[in-house]
């Protein structure tokens, strides 16, 4: 009973995947489930194992220990034209020798699909990603952006269960990106599969993921929603890499009480051992500035720089430097207070 | 007067190169064994169709450069394949093995081969000629395919799998067509080789038959002999003509692309 009702949430279950290159670790026992339709994004600095990962999903790839499930079925020795899986590259990977409709319809040619049944698909495609009437346009007559389209438009003709994305956007400028994130998010919800992407930019997968998968390493520091990793960052490089955090170290003294910067602290957390050393991370746009009578604590600004919404100031506490974003400025110099209220201290256990 | 030389640099060096085939081509026309101009005739050509043995030679000579140049261009390019995919040092140790019959004079191709046939019992004749043009062709079409497969995006390869295609399907339909500019020039290349080689095929030939070059050369040292340049304009031509009939499908397919 219980196995089918994981069978019914999930569609791939990774079982303890290890992968190495010429003897480096690239993926370190990684095991983790993918529920059905949800938009699953692997995020991580470049070199932490993420499109190792996709790819081995995708079939590119062995991995040197571990299962990938499919629905349950193990998928590790099917090579990646027997998988019900498509893939949308990096650069596109557009076949140049033909045009639009060729590389779309490329899948379908393959199944021996009715040629008219072939051309009403391929024009609901183009429909989907924009791009009515491109059929007869070569692909290098296409900007970056429309050729991503098409990639995607070829990959879910297939009508895959799951699509993979292996930095798409990575070519385009940022005001076509922040475009293309929500008209991604818009085509996984018509279609609704599941979407396994993988980014390195932290804003993108904040943006349009159902649920986060952090990775450095190869292994993967922590799972979840965009707000939980955000508000909960379970270690020091989450909270770092999920902007830009303050991070010290600190103590418990008990259930909802630390010690940090010399300074009791309320906060929100429990269950930790008393006394246990640990990390606190607390968000530059948590913290107040006030006048220095008010302050919990007391320091001196030593740079302000113009963010576009807001200000970001660094400011010395003797202690610690605090990375601090408001909206109104502070001078240089200025001797200011600071106040951080219990709801916005994040506990993290200590590795 | 500097720029006068800079001017007409390019049509001295031609000069220079082609002025011995024109005057071969030009007495291969004259009404005189001796290389003195005694008027237009086309009895050299006459004689080269009415010689039985010319007639032979050619037709081998085609039969060798099809048989070999096709085979050394499938071996060629699967050879490619191969080697690119590759990791690097051994992708190195391969390459090198490739450029070795390169630059090695043919002569010791030609006696190296002469050895193996021997020592393995092959009867001299077409199939020896045959293999050794295949042998000494294939490092040439790897050499032109190559390029051709690194400009390639691997990816290109994998998308097809991703998207059903079995590896047979995707080189068919993805690969074949990225690389055949390299494929196609391979062949050429192949095809005038076999043409024009001597040595090789003077070592592996087998007693009555020759290729147009052996028998050439066999009738050069019987003494001066007209037909010989009859027959060396015709060589020349064809090949000539198989150049012109690539370079302007090459700029056909360019400008088509370009126009797209």
């Amino acid at each position: 009973m219980e196995n089918k009702d994981i069978q019914k949430n999930y569609i791939i279950d990774l079982k303890n995947i290890s992968k190495t290159f010429d003897d480096t670790e690239v993926l370190k026992d990684i095991s983790m489930y993918i529920k059905r339709n949800e938009f699953l994004t692997l995020l991580g600095p470049s070199g932490c194992g993420k499109t190792t990962l996709l790819r081995i999903v995708g079939g590119f790839e062995e991995p040197s220990r571990g299962e990938v499930y499919f629905e349950g079925e193990n998928i590790i020795n099917l090579p990646p034209y027997k998988r019900r899986i498509n893939t949308v590259f990096q650069k596109y990977a557009l076949f140049p020798h033909m045009n639009v409709e060729d590389n779309i319809a490329f899948g379908l040619h393959i199944k021996k699909i009715d040629k008219k049944l072939i051309k009403k698909k391929v024009s609901e495609m183009l429909e989907l990603v924009n791009l009515k009437g491109f059929e007869k346009r070569s692909v290098d007559s296409l900007s970056g952006g429309q050729q991503q389209r098409i990639a995607i438009a070829r990959a879910l003709i297939n009508e895959p269960e799951v699509l993979l994305l292996d930095e798409p956007l990575g070519a385009l400028d940022l005001k076509l990106r922040k475009g293309m994130q929500l008209e991604l998010k818009k085509i996984q919800q018509k279609v609704g599969i599941t979407f396994i992407y993988v980014t390195h930019d932290q804003e993108e997968a904040l943006t349009m993921s159902d649920t986060i998968a952090v990775m450095n390493e190869g292994r993967v520091q922590q799972i979840g929603s965009p707000v939980d990793i955000y508000n909960e960052p379970k270690n020091a490089f989450v909270a770092n890499f999920i902007g830009e955090s303050n991070i010290l170290e600190g103590k418990m003294i008990r259930d909802c009480l630390v010690v940090f910067h010399n300074t009791h602290f309320e906060c929100v957390d429990g269950g930790f051992d008393e006394q246990e050393s640990i990390d606190v991370v607390v968000r530059p746009e948590d913290i107040q500035i006030v006048s220095q009578e008010e302050g919990m604590l007391k320091g001196t600004v030593e740079s302000v720089t113009f963010k576009g919404v807001h200000y970001e100031m660094l400011v010395n506490t003797g202690e610690f430097l605090w990375t601090i974003h408001s909206t109104a400025m502070s001078y240089i110099g200025q001797v200011v207070g600071l106040i951080i209220t219990p709801a916005d201290i994040h506990i993290m256990k200590r590795r | 007067m500097i720029s006068f030389i800079k001017k007409s640099y390019v049509v001295i060096i031609l000069i220079i190169m082609y002025a011995p085939i024109a005057l071969l081509m030009l007495f291969s026309f004259n009404n005189s064994k001796l290389p003195i101009w005694k008027g237009f005739t086309l009895s050299w050509y006459a004689k080269m169709f009415n010689d039985a043995s010319i007639q032979q030679a050619f037709m081998y000579t085609i039969i060798i450069a099809i048989i070999s140049s096709f085979a050394a261009t499938v071996i060629g390019t699967f050879a490619a394949m191969g080697i690119n995919r590759m990791v690097s040092w051994q992708k190195n140790i391969a390459m090198n093995i490739t450029y070795i019959p390169l630059l090695s004079p043919d002569i010791i191709i030609g006696i190296s081969l002469m050895m193996l046939f021997s020592v393995i019992k092959l009867p001299f004749g077409l199939p020896t000629l045959i293999v050794s043009h295949i042998t000494f062709s294939t490092p040439y079409v790897i050499l032109s395919v190559m390029p051709k497969l690194k400009q390639m995006d691997y990816n290109l390869y994998e998308a097809a799998l991703d998207l059903g295609a079995t590896p047979w399907y995707a080189f068919k339909k993805v690969i074949f067509p990225e690389i055949m500019p390299g494929v196609i020039a391979g062949a050429f290349i192949a095809f005038t080789l076999s043409i024009d080689d001597f040595v090789v095929s003077f070592f592996n030939k087998g007693a009555g038959v020759d290729t147009l070059s052996i028998k050439i050369y066999s009738m050069a040292r019987k003494g001066v002999n007209p037909t010989i340049n009859a027959i060396s304009t015709i060589m020349f031509s064809t090949i000539i003509i198989i150049l012109l009939v690539m370079n302007i499908k090459v700029n056909k397919k360019l400008s088509k692309s370009q126009t797209k």
